[in-house]
This record gives C-alpha cells, structure tokens and sequence, in this order.
C-alpha cells in the first residue's frame, strides 16, 4: 500500500511538474494529490523512449473539408491529415504508449479533473488522447457547426450523440480498458480521433519528436506497449529499478 | 337501393353553382401552386430538353384529360340526376345499350394509352436514349462514391484508368474509396469530399458506387436522378451545357444524416476541369 501511494505521489509530481513544461511528452492525467505524501522519490524509477517509423514516410494528404463549407471556411491554410506524423528522423507522433502488464491488481486513484476531447476547426483536439477507467470525458465544439460524436467502442459502451455547434459539452465515462478505441464524427467524414483508456496512470502519448515519458513506476517487472492507429501494436519487457530509467524505443514500418 | 328523389326541383340543379364555384378554385389554388413554385430549375443538360418535353407534354394532355372528364361528369350529374325521368337506364334495361356501354369503356382506356404512353415513348425516347445508350467514346469519366453521408468524387488521373478498389480497405479518414495503393493504377487516381468538376459540351459518365446504403444522384438542373446500389457498380450520363455551380443532392433516405448529404459541382471549360484536376493531390 506504501508503495502504491508513493507512487501516486511521485506521479502527481512529475505530473504537475513536467506537464506544462515539456514540449514533447504527454503525461497520463496526475491522480489527487492530497494526503498521500508518503513515499520519498527514491522508491520509483521511470521509463522513457521514441516511437520512431522506418521507411519512407507517408505523404501527409490534405485534409479535403470540400464537403462542408462552414469547415473549410475555419482554414486559412489546408489542415494536414494527422495520423500519420513522422519526423525528418522518423520520429513518430500519436502513439500511444501504456504499462500493459504488471499493475493488475492495484488501485490507483482517480485525477479530479476530466480528460478533454475538443472539436476544432472540424478536426478533434487532441488526435489521440489518454484517459483513465472511470474518469470522466468532457467532449466540447468549439466549431460553428453540428458534430456527431460516434464511438466505436468494442469493449465499452458505445455512444452515438449529434453536438450544435458552440452547444452543451457531452460527458462519457468509460468503465473498461480499451486502447484504441475510435471516436469519428459521421457528418465530417476525415474527423477520427482515438482513445486510449487504461486502469492507471502511467501512459503517454507521443509528440512530434517522437518521444514519451512515464514516471513514478514502482520497481518491478512490466510490459510496455505501443499502439499507432496505422501502424498497429508493439510491445517490450522493461525492468524498472528504484532511481532508474528505462530507456526503450519502438520501431514502427508499414506492413 | 336506388332512391328517386321526388321534389320537383332537382337537388343537382341547385349545388351547380357550388360545383362551379369549387371547380374553378380548385383550377385557380393548383394553377398558383405551379406558378409560385417557379417551375422547374434551369436546364443545364442536353437530355433535360426531352425530360423538360416529357413533363410538358404529360402536363399538357393529362390537364386537358383532367378538365374533359371532369367537365363530362359535371354535365351528367346535371342533365341525369334528381329524377327517375332522367335517370340512365339501368343495365338489362329496354333502353340500356351493352355495346354503348363497352364502346364508352374501352376508348377511352385505348385513347389514354396512345395518348400517355405512346406520346411519352415518342417524346421522352431521345432522353431515354441519351440516358441509357452507348456513352459518346470520348467522355468525361468520373467516379461518384456515396456513403453516409457524403459523396466521394474520384478521378481516374493522368493514366485514365481507375485504380482498384475494396471495401476492405475503406478508412473514412485515410482512404475514403478503398482504394489499393498497390495498384500502380491507383497511386494518380484524385478524389475529393463532395468536389465534383465536369467540362461543359462534353459527355459526362459517371460510374456509381455505394458504399453502405442506398442513395441517389440527383441534379434537379441536369434532369439527372439515379439509384446508387450497394455492390453494383451502376452508371448515369449526361452532357451538361451550361457553365456554373450545381448541388448535388442525395434523393433516397438514407439515414440521419440524409438531409446533409450534399455535393457541389462546378461546370466550366474543359482547361479549367483540367487546371482544377493538376492541383489536387494524388492519392498515393
């Protein structure tokens, strides 16, 4: 229990304190911070790496809004399609990397604040984006026109719910794992964006350098994994010691 | 039971100007009905000449059926009904004739037949055959894709020849068509969202797939409306004639969405089609 909560700890600090300050991680939302203060930092270790993608990479294609003129009125300049972003070094953004074995069984607690899915300029903000099991989803538009948010939830509940535009915020909660789960809007076709739901808190979701960072994981054996909506899933054992950092990277290609 | 009204001041005389009166604004209420409306959009196709002359004609000789029955009922009611006197006689009657009654039954269904479906087969054939028949060799070919709830417009590039595609391989973001990029056919293929440009004077053929649902293409101005079937691939031609700006519009429910379901295309010379198509981005 010692453990758990020192974890939490650790992980509300490099939450808080690398969140804002990082341009190329994401962290997975801090649980409360509160009274759980009882571990000190030296019972934790981290792991951190880059998604990178081999070959040559794909041509990013022009977001077409042709059929919607109140969306391709909100561009100055064509949007790019974001699935598929690779560095000049092959550095892969939005992928989504999660401990996938090895804290089943623990607790941890929920972040107070909800995880949050814009719709802007008739794409979805982020275009991959991380949550926990039971925290909430505040889904918004920020655009002038309608949206239909669709889930394509295979292991949760799947919702289907039409959004005005500048209207109410639609809230989900998602009570099982499932990483990835896609969300698209039926009225705007090119509109996909992915959910990674996951039971815990030590996830990321890489930038565009490619690289990600997960802190606060107690010592221990795990499975770390890595999943591209394009590229698919990969996986890696990692051995976290206390202090440590486990450096690893994925290496995608196109099948 | 056949009731003989007994007063002397038949009932059918008196309604008359009822009749009249309602008659005339039931003509008055359906003429200002087609005139408010505007008529049909304008023309912009060169088969719409034929549709346009189908509708008239269909227009012209049903309305003058229409008033002919109608006038031919309203002058019996008056001139039989109200007393036994006037009364038709009966079938098996001394006075009733059973080869008047055939005669008066059965030319007027032979003269309806000749005059609704031979006249349409002869005024509305040219359509039909521009519609239906050999596309001209040298036209536009384009490919209209419909899924809820967008049309999705694919050239087949520089090569001319359309890529390969699959179902399978449809990813409403990446690859909307399915197409297969390991066709060497595919990678110049072009597709847009709902873009669709057509050169005037020339024959469009467009090929028509769905993808889920049905749906139809339809332009109100090019007198074009054709079913799209999931798992056929089905065809429409015309030849616009007119530069501008068109709506195409899906006219079968297919689902929520069905009202939003629009695409836009643009009519213009064929170096303007041409211009339009070196700037879209190909597909692989």
């Amino acid at each position: 229990m010692k453990l758990v909560l020192g974890t939490l700890t650790l992980c509300a600090f490099f939450g808080s304190a690398l969140s804002p300050t990082s341009p190329t991680t994401s962290f997975g939302p801090a649980p409360a911070s509160g009274a759980l203060v009882t571990a000190s930092p030296g019972e934790v270790g981290s792991v951190k790496g880059k998604a990178l993608f081999q070959g040559e990479a794909p041509r990013r294609r022009k977001v077409d809004m042709g059929s919607d003129p109140a969306c391709h009125a909100l561009h100055a300049e064509d949007a790019r399609d974001e699935s598929v972003i690779v560095g000049e070094k092959g550095e892969l953004a939005n992928v989504f990397v999660w401990v996938s074995k090895g804290l089943e069984g623990k607790e941890f607690a929920l972040p107070t604040t909800p995880a949050e899915l814009d719709q802007k300029g008739c794409t979805y903000v982020p275009h991959v984006l991380g949550m926990r099991v039971g925290q909430k989803l505040v889904i918004k538009n920020a655009d002038p026109v309608t949206h239909n948010v669709h889930s394509f939830a295979k292991k949760n509940k799947a919702f289907n719910q039409s959004q005005q535009g500048g209207g109410k915020s639609l809230e989900q909660v998602f009570d099982k794992e499932e990483v990835l789960m896609q969300v698209k809007c039926d009225i705007h076709g090119w509109m996909s964006t992915y959910v990674g739901v996951v039971a815990h808190p030590y996830f990321a979701v890489t930038k565009a350098d490619g690289a990600f960072e997960i802190p606060g994981l107690a010592p221990g054996e795990y499975t770390l994994s890595a999943k591209h909506e394009v590229f698919g899933t990969q996986k890696t054992a990692i051995t976290v010691k206390v202090d440590g950092v486990v450096e690893t990277a994925f290496t995608f290609a196109e099948e | 039971m056949t009731v003989h009204p007994s007063s002397a001041a038949p009932a059918g005389r008196g309604s008359a100007p009822l009749l009249a009166g309602l008659f005339v604004a039931t003509a008055v209420l359906v003429a200002y009905g087609f005139w408010s409306l505007g008529g049909l959009p304008e023309l912009a196709s060169r088969h719409g000449v034929s549709i346009d002359a189908t509708i008239t004609y269909l227009f012209v000789t049903t309305g003058i059926l229409f008033l002919l029955g109608h006038g031919v009922l309203t002058l019996f009611v008056l001139r039989y009904a109200g007393s036994a006197e006037r009364a038709a006689p009966e079938r098996g009657s001394p006075h009733a004739s059973s080869k008047l009654e055939w005669r008066w039954a059965l030319v007027p269904v032979l003269v309806m037949c000749v005059i609704a479906e031979g006249g349409v087969l002869i005024v509305g054939m040219p359509a039909f055959a521009q519609l239906y028949g050999e596309a001209p060799p040298d036209s536009f070919v384009v490919e209209v894709v419909g899924k809820q709830f967008e049309w999705l417009v694919h050239y087949p590039g520089p090569d001319g020849v359309f890529g390969r595609s699959e179902a399978k391989l449809v990813n409403d973001a990446r690859n909307p068509i399915g197409l297969d990029k390991k066709d060497p056919a595919a990678k110049d293929d072009i597709y847009t969202r709902g873009q669709m440009h057509l050169p005037v004077g020339r024959g469009a053929l467009i090929r028509l797939r769905a993808l889920d649902v049905l749906h139809s293409f339809t332009v109100p101005q090019f007198r074009v409306k054709q079913d799209l079937i999931p798992g056929f691939l089905g065809r429409t031609q015309f030849e616009p004639t007119r530069t501008g700006q068109y709506e195409l519009a899906c006219a079968e429910l297919c689902g929520l969405g069905h009202y939003r379901m629009r695409g836009f295309i643009t009519v213009e010379s064929q170096e303007e089609v041409d211009q339009w198509l070196s700037e879209q981005e190909p597909a692989f």
